[in-house]
């Protein structure tokens, strides 16, 4: 028991001692730490509290739990930080909490998700990719490379977000378009999406909307039909198998939306708020960056390091 | 009163002083735990923690596995589990947002036919265990993943298509009953106290504290019921019964099985107790309500002095072991540690309150 105790305390002075003077920026996200997406947020909050020499720290429920979140939301609330910033996927449980921050006169940033919403609940601004926008970036990206008919491969139709990209696909490439819907099982992907090619030889274009979820099964299913590389395939979010196929040339490019920026931008604009009153007068798009072959190659390198 | 000297008096009948009574509790060693991660982030977690505010803010995550764990703890004493405790918080919300949204039913309907829906489900749970003969273990082992994808399912066809149904705000809005299982208890008291600088407020003035959630009120009306039917009642007898030994209990005439499958049907009922509280706060529900809280209230049941073999434990031990667990889970974020390491304390605080717990009671008891 002594021998509890004593590291009790131990750990409890290494949790003390750090610095008192600089703002105060909390950070409440839907990513739960071991999620690869989400830990290149962390990354980027931590590298923005190193330069901006805020005091931060990064939260996120264990699981996919609102209601644990609004919790945390509320218990961030209550330290009074200088800032926070909060990624919003559902308004209806997490916008009362929202709503006590900004009450409170604690300025709050959201970021990834929640676009749409993060002025009615009074967030400063929103930094993230607009779905729709991002779609219509591929759209017109792969009319360029001659595309006239499309097919959008959705492994999630009824989800809000993923309608979107499709729809601004369908604006952006100006061509006929269709949706494909799809589950999350990659060999459903494949068989599926080898039967929409069988059957419709106008197809001459592909965007998934996810990269290892349905980008790679699909380009699975392009290789075993002989036609990868001739058929344009572009695709939301990466993978390191999706990359090696931008790098190979069976797809053209996979749409970053570069969270790692979500992170670094949000902790940073809020100590400056903090130290000078600065704001951006608008929301940031994080992205899309279209990572085409020639990026490829560093991208790869940089994901190993949890920045992209 | 007994004659403490004399020989042939039953050992039953000698008078204890209320101390040694008191230190033989089951229900000793969470509050000691209490006391020890009090002390633990006193000395850690920011100032604010211990604030009015900052106590209902880990009350509340407190609050809501508490009504599950005071079932699960009367469950455990009863001598079964309930794995599917977390599932049926999906279930239940998904039938709660269904009757209240696509039904258009008001709460006064809406909410017992939850909770009668919820029952009837532990009654099935509690049947095929009592008839089976199998391991309570397994079989709510299986509704654990059934009812999990049964609110995937209903939720995919409540909204066609949505793992996310919302809009229930706004279905509920006006309706009487609302204050009663969401928002903040005595908004009024709470206003006045603020205005008169009784409780801190932000800088603008806004209070705090706007009020006492309800899921607290109910935290403790639940572990005062329990514990006064465990303690005063004949069920309560019979519980403890049914848990120490089922055949000796069923041989002097308890109802072992109706005794089980009312209990298994309590669980439910408090889970869909929750589900509604959870559902009219946040005005939405999702397929991963209640992720993972059967093993939060088992735990928080054994950190109260519960064991996993049945017939010893106590409501106001499941009690306590709620808030250690809701300090642990929000106190955390007082700290300066680092979010990674979240899990390997949590885990770390969780056995440390439970070696305690039971260093403790093996001392004051004289158990070995």
């Amino acid at each position: 028991m002594k021998i509890t105790l004593k590291s009790i305390l131990v750990t409890a002075a290494i949790a003390i001692s750090s610095p008192a003077l600089a703002a105060d920026i909390i950070v409440v996200t839907h990513g739960q730490a071991q999620d690869a997406f989400w830990s290149v947020v962390k990354n980027g909050v931590e590298l923005a509290a190193k330069h901006t020499g805020a005091n931060v720290s990064y939260r996120a429920p264990e699981t996919f739990d609102m209601v644990a979140m609004s919790q945390l939301i509320d218990a961030a609330v209550n330290q009074e930080p200088d800032g926070l910033v909060v990624s919003i996927p559902d308004p209806d449980a997490l916008g009362p909490s929202i709503r006590r921050a900004v009450a409170a006169g604690i300025p709050v940033i959201s970021i990834n998700s929640g676009s749409d919403v993060s002025k009615d609940l009074g967030a400063l601004l929103h930094v993230g990719q607009d779905e729709f926008d991002a779609g219509v970036a591929a759209g017109e990206r792969l009319a360029a490379m001659g595309g006239t008919s499309g097919l959008c491969v959705n492994p999630e139709v009824g989800n809000v977000a993923l309608d979107l990209r499709c729809a601004g696909f369908d604006k952006g490439f100006g061509g006929t378009t269709s949706v494909l819907p799809v589950t999350m099982d990659p060999a459903e992907v494949q068989a599926k999406v080898t039967a929409a090619l069988s059957s419709n030889g106008d197809i001459d274009t592909i965007l998934s909307l996810g990269a290892s979820s349905s980008g790679e099964p699909t380009i699975a299913a392009l290789k075993a039909m002989g036609v990868n590389g001739k058929i344009h395939m572009g695709t939301f979010d990466m993978s390191p198998g999706f990359l090696e196929s931008i790098i190979a040339g069976d797809a053209a490019f996979a749409l970053d939306q570069q969270q790692f920026l979500q992170g670094y931008l949000a902790v940073n604009f809020l100590a400056l708020h903090a130290d000078f009153g600065l704001m951006p007068g608008g929301n940031v798009p994080s992205g899309p960056n279209l990572i085409t072959a020639d990026k490829a190659g560093q991208v790869v390198e940089l994901s190993a390091r949890g920045i992209r | 009163m007994a004659d403490k000297n004399s020989d042939d008096i039953d050992e039953r009948l000698i008078a204890e002083s209320s101390f040694s009574k008191l230190i033989k509790r089951p229900e000793l060693g969470a509050f000691a735990g209490v006391v020890l991660v009090t002390v633990f982030f006193f000395f850690t977690a920011d100032e604010s923690m211990f604030t009015l505010s900052g106590v209902l803010n880990f009350m509340t995550p407190a609050a809501q596995l508490g009504i599950l764990a005071i079932a699960a703890a009367m469950l455990m004493i009863g001598g079964e589990f309930d794995l599917s405790l977390g599932s049926m918080v999906a279930f239940a919300g998904l039938f709660f947002a269904v009757c209240l949204v696509n039904l258009g039913l008001p709460l006064l309907i809406a909410i017992p036919c939850t909770l009668v829906f919820a029952a009837l489900t532990g009654l099935i749970n509690g049947q095929i265990v009592t008839r089976s003969g199998l391991p309570s273990f397994i079989v709510t082992l299986a509704f654990l993943f059934i009812l999990r994808g049964l609110s995937l399912v209903g939720l995919k066809m409540a909204t066609g298509g949505s793992t996310q149904l919302r809009g229930i705000r706004e279905a509920v809005k006006g309706d009487f009953l609302v204050p009663f299982f969401s928002g903040d208890a005595f908004p009024a008291i709470f206003a006045w106290l603020g205005e008169n600088g009784y409780i801190e407020t932000f800088k603008n003035g806004t209070p705090k504290v706007t009020g006492i959630p309800v899921e607290i009120l109910w935290f403790l009306m639940l572990a005062a019921v329990a514990t006064y039917v465990l303690l005063r009642t004949p069920v309560g007898n019979w519980i403890f019964a049914a848990g120490g030994d089922a055949n000796a209990a069923s041989n002097s005439g308890v109802p072992v099985f109706k005794v089980k499958v009312s209990l298994f049907m309590l669980t439910a009922a408090c889970a869909a107790l929750l589900a509604i509280i959870q559902v009219l706060d946040a005005g939405s529900t999702d397929a991963r309500r209640g992720f993972q809280k059967e093993f939060e209230a088992i735990i928080a049941a054994v950190i109260g002095g519960c064991l996993l073999t049945g017939g010893y434990g106590s409501a106001i031990g499941a009690f306590f072991g709620a808030i250690i667990f809701g300090m642990v889970v929000i106190g955390l974020t007082y700290t300066n540690i680092d979010q990674d390491w979240f899990q390997v304390f949590m885990g770390g605080m969780l056995l440390i309150s439970v070696l305690f717990n039971n260093m403790i009671r093996k001392r004051v008891t004289g158990e070995r």
